[in-house]
Order: C-alpha cells, then sequence, then structure tokens
C-alpha cells in the first residue's frame, strides 16, 4: 500500500494554473494576495490572542503549537516522504526527557537544551529509519508502533531510574520571562513556541520546496525512478526520518517546561496515534495543515466530554469519522477547495 | 532445561492467544488488505454480546453460537455503513477510520457494561494438565479451536467458489470485476468473518484475562506481532507466528535479565522487528513473484 | 441484415473530470470480429472500459437488443461480454487453474465447467504444463494466454480483446491470431480488438474503426481501409 497523494499535497499548490498569468499571481488556483493577507492576519491574531484570553486557554493554545509542530515534523515524513510512523509519541519522550535531564542534573537553562534535544532526536531518528528502510508501509507502521509502545516501559527501567525519576517522572522548572519584560510565564512561553512553531514551519515550507524536497516526494511518488535519476534514497529517506524526530524533539522539549513535568505515561502510543491523527485530520502534506491537527487534538476530546461524559471516546470516533468524510484532504483540503471556487467566481 | 520447557509450555498457552487473533487479523487483511486497529475492539464487544446472553440465561454454546452470527453480521453493517462510503480514501484516511471505531467500541462497551472485570466461563474446564499448572484445560481447547477455525478457514479459501472470489477481489479487484465477481460484496463478507472470527478469539481468550473494555489492547498488539511475524498472506503462518510470539515472550521474560516481565512486550516487538528486516514479508509470507 | 450484437451510439467517457472519450459510433455485428485502431493515448482502452462499466460514460450501449449503459461491470459481466484488459490482468497470487475457475465465475454448470479448462488447455497446451504454478511466474506470452482463456471460460457472446499481441514474440502471435480466427469460425465469438499491429488486426477483422484523441476518424470494411495507401500511412504507420 502506498500513501495516496491525491490528499491536500503542496504539489498542486506549485504548480501555476494556466492562463493566470495575465491576472493576478495564483497558487494553487488560490490567488497569493489572498494567501499573505490570510497569513498576515493569521499571525496578528496570534500575538493578539494572549492578551485576550485567560492562562489556561494560552497553556490550551501553547500546547496546539506544540503539538502542530510535532505533526509538522511527521508530515515531513509520512506526507512528503511517504514513510508511516505510528511512534512520533518517542521521539517527543526523548525531546522532554533530554530538556528535563539537563535541566536538572546539568543545571542548562531551558534555551540551552532545546538544540540539544533536537540533536539527539536526530541522531535516534537517523538511527531508527537505517531498519525503517527495509521495512514497507503496515511493516513500519507496526514497528514504528512497538516503538512507541516501549518507551513508557523503556522509561520506567529500573537502571534509569536515577536520571528518568522512574514512574513518578520529573518536575521541570518553567522560565519566566527575561528582560523584565511584562509577561507572565504562560504568555512568555507561548510567544516562545509561536516564535520557534513560524521558524520551523518557515523551514519546512523552504526544505519541500527545494531541490532535495524535490528528491524526497520522488521517492514517495515513485521509488524505482527516483533511484533511476541518481537519488540516493536511502540517504534521504534516514535523513528526512532525522529531521522528522528532531521536530518532534523539539515539540517535546517544548512540551516539557510548558506542562513543567515529564513521566512515561505521558508519552504512551496513544500520543503517537493522535499525532497521526492530526496529521490526516490537518491535511497530509501540507504545512499549514499542523496547526489545525494541533486544535483537533486539544480541542476536540474537550467538546467530546462536553456532549457525553460517559460516552465521550464514542462521540470522539464519531467526530472523527465525520471529520474523513466531510474532509477527506483534511481541514487545509477543505478550505483550498471553498477558496479556489471564491477565486474562480471572482474572475 | 526444565525451566526451559515449561516456559515453553507456559508461552504456547499464551501463544494460543495470539495465534487466535493473529488469524483474526490475517483474514481481515485477506479481505481488505489493511491492518485493522479496532479488530481487538471489535472482539471485546462481540464477548460481551456473549457475556450478556449468557447473564440472560443462554446456554453457553447457545451464546457462543449466537454471538457469532450477530459478530457476522455486524462486521458487514460496519464495512457497509462506514467503510463502503471510503473505499476511494487514502489509506491513512482508513487508518483514521479504525481508530476511530476503536475509540467508539471501547466507550460504548465502558458505558453499557462498565470498566469492572468479568470473568467470562470456559466450556473447557479450568483444570490443569500435565499436572504442572502450566497448560490447562482452557489452553488446550483454545489451541484446538484455534486449529480447527485455521483448517476451515483453509478449505473455505482453497475449495470453494466464495473463498476464491474473496481472494481474487482483495489481490485484483478490477480484474476481479471482470470475472464477475461482486468485490463489494466480498469486502463485506471478508468483514462480516473476520468480526465472526475475532469474536471466537475474544470469547476464548476472555476467561484466560478476564473480561473489560481494555482486555484486548495487548494482546492485540501481539497478534498484530504474530500475524506479521507469521506473514500477513498466511493464516497458517500467523497461527504460528501467534505461538511464536507467545513462546519468546516468556522466554524473554524469564532468560533475559533486567527485563523482567516489564519489558516482556518491547523485547517480543524488537525481535519482531529484526526478522522483519530479514524477512520483509514474515516468515511463512507468499513473494508474489510478478513479471512485467 | 440482422441487428448488430453491439449497437454503441455517441459514446462519451470521463476519468473523474477528464473527458477522454468525445462520442463514438459503431456497431459489433453478430459472430463478426470488429478491430479499433489508433495511435497511442488515442482512446482505445477508454473505448473498452466504457463498454465494460469501468469508467463514467454517457451516450447509448446496447448489447443483444438490452441497453447497458450505466450498468456495472458485474452485471455487464453477466450478459456475456468477457474483456481481455490492457496489462492481462492476471491474478498473480493464484494458480494457473485457479485463474481460469475464476473466469468462469459467474457459471454455476461444474461439469461444464471442467470440460472447458480442459478445452482451453487444448488450446494453450503451455498452460496445461503450468496449471498448478503460480500465474504471477509466468512469462509475458504464458500470461497473455492465459487471460484469453480466462476471457473465454465465461462463454463469451463477445469478446474486448486489448492489445493481445502486446509484448508476444511474432511467432507466438501467429498462434494466438490463428486461435482467435478458429474461435470465430468455429464457434462464431464475436470480437472488439484493439491492436497496435494494425496489419494484424486488418486480417482478422471485418470492420475497422480508427480512432483519434477520443473520437471517431474513419471506418470502413477492414480490408479497404488495409488498402488503402493514405490511411496507412497516415494513421497505421506501415
Ligand atoms: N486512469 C486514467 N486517468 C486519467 N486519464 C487517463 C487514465 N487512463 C487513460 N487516460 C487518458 O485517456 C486517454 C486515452 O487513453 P487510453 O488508455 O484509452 O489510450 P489507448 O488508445 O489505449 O493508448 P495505448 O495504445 O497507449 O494503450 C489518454 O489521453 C490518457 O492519458
Ligand atoms: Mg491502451
Amino acid at each position: 500500500m502506498t500513501i495516496d497523494r491525491t490528499i491536500a499535497s503542496d504539489d498542486a499548490a506549485n504548480t501555476p494554473v494556466a492562463g493566470s498569468a495575465t491576472k493576478a499571481r495564483m497558487v494553487g488556483g488560490i490567488p497569493v494576495a489572498w494567501q499573505r493577507t490570510a497569513f498576515f492576519i493569521a499571525v496578528v491574531i496570534a500575538i493578539a490572542l494572549p492578551f485576550l484570553v485567560k492562562n489556561f486557554t494560552i497553556f490550551q493554545l501553547t500546547t496546539v503549537m506544540i503539538y502542530a509542530i510535532a505533526i509538522l515534523g511527521l508530515n515531513l515524513l509520512t506526507g512528503y516522504n511517504g514513510q508511516f510512523s505510528l511512534g512520533h509519541s518517542t521521539f517527543i519522550a526523548i525531546g522532554a526527557y533530554t530538556t528535563a535531564i539537563l535541566m536538572e542534573f546539568a543545571g542548562l537553562s531551558f534555551y540551552g537544551t532545546l538544540p540539544i534535544a533536537a540533536t539527539i532526536c536526530f541522531a535516534f531518528g537517523f538511527l531508527f529509519g537505517l531498519p525503517a528502510l527495509r521495512l514497507e508501509s503496515i511493516y513500519l507502521a507496526l514497528a514504528t508502533f512497538a516503538l512507541a509502545v516501549a518507551t513508557p516501559q523503556v522509561l520506567k527501567l529500573s537502571p534509569f531510574e536515577h536520571w528518568t525519576g522512574g514512574v513518578q517522572g520529573l518536575l521541570v522548572f518553567k522560565p519566566e520571562a527575561p528582560f523584565g519584560l511584562p509577561l507572565n510565564s504562560d504568555q512568555w512561553m507561548y510567544f516562545v513556541t509561536l516564535a520557534i512553531g513560524l521558524g520551523l514551519a518557515v523551514c519546512a515550507v523552504n526544505l519541500v520546496n527545494s531541490r532535495s524536497g524535490r528528491a524526497i516526494k520522488a521517492i514517495r511518488d515513485n521509488p524505482i525512478a527516483a533511484r533511476a535519476m541518481g537519488i540516493n534514497i536511502s540517504l534521504y529517506k534516514t535523513t528526512t526520518f532525522g529531521i522528522s524526530a528532531a521536530y518532534a524533539g523539539i515539540a517535546g522539549s517544548l512540551s516539557a517546561v510548558v506542562v513543567q513535568f515529564v513521566a512515561p505515561d505521558s508519552f504512551t502510543f496513544v500520543l503517537a496515534i493522535g499525532l497521526f491523527v492530526g496529521l490526516v485530520v490537518g491535511g497530509v502534506g501540507s504545512i499549514t495543515g499542523a496547526l489545525f491537527g494541533g486544535l483537533f487534538l486539544v480541542f476536540v476530546p474537550n467538546i467530546a466530554e462536553e456532549v457525553s461524559k460517559g460516552l465521550a471516546g464514542a462521540v470522539y470516533g464519531v467526530i472523527l469519522l465525520l471529520v474523513i468524510y466531510l474532509m477527506p484532504a483534511g481541514a487545509v483540503g477543505l478550505i483550498r477547495t471553498a477558496a479556489m471556487k471564491l477565486a474562480t467566481r471572482r474572475r | 532445561m526444565d525451566l526451559f520447557i515449561h516456559q515453553v509450555l507456559a508461552g504456547l498457552a499464551t501463544g494460543g492467544i495470539y495465534a487466535c487473533m493473529a488469524l483474526a487479523i490475517v483474514m481481515i487483511y485477506q479481505a481488505i488488505h489493511h491492518l485493522n486497529f479496532a479488530q481487538g475492539e471489535m472482539a471485546m464487544f462481540s464477548t460481551f454480546i456473549a457475556w450478556q446472553l449468557i447473564e440472560w440465561g443462554v446456554p453457553y454454546w447457545g451464546a457462543f453460537f449466537l454471538t457469532i452470527v450477530v459478530s457476522f453480521i455486524g462486521g458487514v453493517v460496519i464495512e457497509r455503513t462506514v467503510f463502503k462510503p471510503l473505499h476511494n480514501a487514502p489509506i491513512l484516511a482508513h487508518i483514521v477510520a479504525f481508530i476511530a471505531l476503536f475509540a467508539i467500541f471501547n466507550s460504548v462497551a465502558g458505558f453499557i457494561w462498565d470498566f469492572t472485570i468479568k470473568s467470562f466461563p470456559t466450556p473447557f474446564g479450568q483444570e490443569s494438565l500435565f499436572g504442572s499448572g502450566l497448560m490447562g484445560a482452557h489452553d488446550a481447547g483454545m489451541i484446538g479451536v484455534t486449529l480447527v477455525l485455521l483448517v476451515l478457514l483453509f478449505l473455505f479459501f482453497r475449495n470453494t467458489r466464495v473463498g476464491l472470489s474473496m481472494r481474487a477481489a482483495a489481490s485484483n479487484p478490477d480484474s476481479a470485476r471482470l470475472v464477475g465477481v461482486r468485490v463489494g460484496w466480498m469486502i463485506a463478507l471478508g468483514w462480516g468473518m473476520a468480526a465472526a472470527i475475532g469474536a471466537v478469539a475474544g470469547m476464548m481468550i476472555a476467561p484466560v484475562v478476564f473480561l473489560e473494555p481494555n482486555m484486548m489492547l495487548a494482546i492485540l498488539i501481539y497478534g498484530f506481532a504474530g500475524a506479521v511475524v507469521g506473514g500477513l498472506t498466511s493464516p497458517g503462518g500467523a497461527v504460528i507466528g501467534g505461538f511464536a510470539v507467545g513462546i519468546i515472550e516468556n522466554l524473554a521474560g524469564t532468560f533475559i535479565p533486567v527485563v523482567g516481565s516489564e519489558l516482556k512486550l518491547a523485547i517480543a516487538l524488537a525481535l519482531i522487528v529484526t526478522v522483519l528486516m530479514f524477512k520483509p514479508t514474515g516468515l511463512f509470507g507468499a513473494r508474489i513473484v510478478t513479471r512485467v | 441484415m440482422s441487428d448488430p450484437l453491439l449497437k454503441v451510439t455517441g459514446l462519451q467517457g470521463w476519468y473523474g473530470r477528464i473527458q477522454a472519450l468525445y462520442g463514438l459510433d459503431f456497431e459489433v455485428p453478430d459472430k463478426g470480429v470488429v478491430t479499433l485502431l489508433g495511435a497511442n493515448g488515442a482512446g482505445k482502452t477508454t473505448t473498452l472500459r466504457a463498454l465494460s462499466g469501468m469508467i463514467q460514460t454517457a451516450g447509448e450501449i446496447s448489447f443483444a437488443g438490452q441497453s447497458i449503459a450505466g450498468k456495472v461491470t458485474e452485471d455487464i459481466v453477466r450478459l456475456g461480454i468477457a474483456h481481455v484488459p490492457e496489462g492481462r490482468g492476471t491474478f498473480t497470487a493464484m494458480t494457473v487453474e485457479e485463474n481460469l475457475q475464476l473466469g468462469a465465475m459467474t457459471r454455476s454448470d461444474t461439469r461444464a465447467i471442467a470440460e472447458d479448462i480442459e478445452r482451453a488447455y487444448a488450446y494453450f497446451p503451455r498452460l496445461a504444463e503450468r496449471r498448478g504454478q503460480q500465474a504471477g511466474t509466468l512469462s509475458g506470452g504464458e500470461q497473455q494466454m492465459l487471460a484469453i482463456s480466462r476471457a473465454l471460460m465465461l462463454r463469451p457472446r463477445l469478446m474486448l480483446l486489448d492489445e493481445p499481441s502486446f509484448g508476444l514474440a511474432p511467432l507466438i502471435v501467429e498462434e494466438l491470431f490463428a486461435i482467435l480466427v478458429d474461435l470465430k469460425e468455429k464457434e462464431g465469438l464475436s470480437m472488439l480488438v484493439v491492436e497496435q499491429n494494425a496489419a494484424l488486426a486488418l486480417e482478422i477483422a471485418d470492420e475497422a474503426y480508427l480512432i483519434e484523441t477520443g473520437r471517431l476518424v474513419m471506418s470502413g470494411p477492414a480490408q479497404q481501409i488495409g488498402s488503402d495507401e493514405n490511411v496507412r500511412r497516415a494513421y497505421l504507420g506501415y
């Protein structure tokens, strides 16, 4: 089984629509001006929000962005490179524990741990990418899932207990805003996450549109042809795995300080499955989709709780089914179709 | 050595559970070429239906067969209502639909029957075989049922027209339509059969692990592992794979220090990944040679 | 003159939103052989797919006096239209014999099915030798023979053949076409043959239709089309 590409792929966005050159510049059937405006409005809202809502909501929004970063990483791997992962919770865990342990035992500041977490996760991802080369689709899905299942158990192991805190986990200190900025720590971490998230999104966009990005996508679409074109498949696949894991690791690192706590049971396979759901719901092969995926992961379970306490899981399941019926190409697919219709009507 | 043999026996007993589940997984794989993550929850739900019937006073075997029938119909209905509309959707959407089903079954079962554990009767009795306490009559009965099921399935797929049509529909739907196979119904039938086999698995497993909405989770993972190790295209391989996983799990837990019972699952899974790296289609999976 | 077995009027066909056929009219007479010729991408395969209900169509298709437009593939097959698809459509994981049995899936006369399998083996002894072999391991030519045998297992009234000579050695092609002629003459089987090898197709066909980008550009008796210098040079390239 191969991953279908008819889904909200950004590839489509890169082919200018014929005959549109004379009018406004278009990408993917949507005027670039619209996309710019939408992005600008989104950034303005994102900056204004933490001054308008409760601290708990700020915390939730920060969590949305953290999920979005991890989903973005998963998307690079699954959406653009065609490799399954049901095990990205592992890399989140590695990132989170790296930060927690370094802050606790090495006295590093959070900001100092971030690049280390990313690097360690890249290395782990790259190494895991090596056996992954020999596994295809469902087999890879199962192997990564095994990783996700094993992770909390490894974290609980007694030989590591001194470092990991065992079942109890570790408390993590949440940084305050520096330079006397008039922000509370929730607001500060929100902005830190926003800045990192935007930076990573820009990196992702540049990556997928680069030469290497084309190679990554070519491998997904047609590995045989890609090899014939002289693309080093193994190198690209393992590197993509590493980059994807690094994204997840950064998300994990952020989550450790935002939640102020790391424990094995925060990183079960349920988290990995959640990321996968976020990926599909947001839009496979779409950078902006990650944000919608994050929103879904944070808010839909709450909504389900509110509809029915006893049957929250069932409500969640039904919502999930409705989402894939109504938006088979994810939230971004839906938005893109709507915008394209609007754009054509205006012409 | 004695310990080794004991652990192998005990592994066979738990392996029987996994084999049963692996068989159900391979069945649905034959029909739809996906791994159904909700398979375990469907089996759990079926088992609750059987439990309810028995509570209402239906004799064991009556409840057993009634549950199989109900599950079969349920499987067909799920395919027709949930998955038929998705048949053109990308595979990622299918996996999400499985996750949704998982959530729904788990939650509804907890809602109706709550999360306290319930004991489930065995038709084979509880006495221990070989006087060792390692394999009981129920374990042996369960292995027997799995093997009978396997033989029946083998005959069905090999020797009946419907079985042949199902295989054709799964492997090459376009060609199957061109010879007149009603592919949509074959897929629904596959779901029905998988649900029915899952029900059998659930009813065999429940006396061992106790009945509760989360009872299938770990078993499903081991079942997947067994199915994949054995080869997803081979029901017989899946059964052997299930037994192998049970034995490996037990031996690893006993003989590898540090591991203890905590890490059994992780070790078993790591071994499986290793197997896959050397035999990507599983130990007994058919390598389909295709010429262009 | 009796009614044609297959009569197609204004046939249009789509792949999703892309239109590939723009209104074709043609007929296949009862017990007749018709060939559909055209360059790569002309829409030949698409036409056969449209007839079998594998793509979305508009227009009228009547088979043996009954309209089959809009019917699903499974039902069209049951009326006696067998389709040997492009790429042969082998059930690769199954044995040769199972492939043949699948061809007779719509029939229930077990005895006659067994006889037909033997008859197929008589036509193609190479298949008989390999009856227990996994079909995916057959050579390309053997798979083509299997595809045709599988189609015959339906006991069709009309057989749609998509490039039966594709990838076969010249000698095997001759053999194959001899068998097709046999089927036509001895069993009165009607055929609609799509071929790249136009010369060969024109030899066994009664009528020929030439299509270009989903439209009919010429039609006539096969002999006449084959002997027209201009047509040959412009469309058939020999
Ligand atoms: N699955 C498909 N989706 C979209 N377009 C298709 C599809 N299959 C064929 N087409 C298009 O339909 C047109 C006709 O294709 P068709 O396969 O019928 O050609 P053909 O005449 O059989 O060519 P050939 O001799 O190469 O087999 C082509 O332009 C082709 O690109
Ligand atoms: Mg063709």
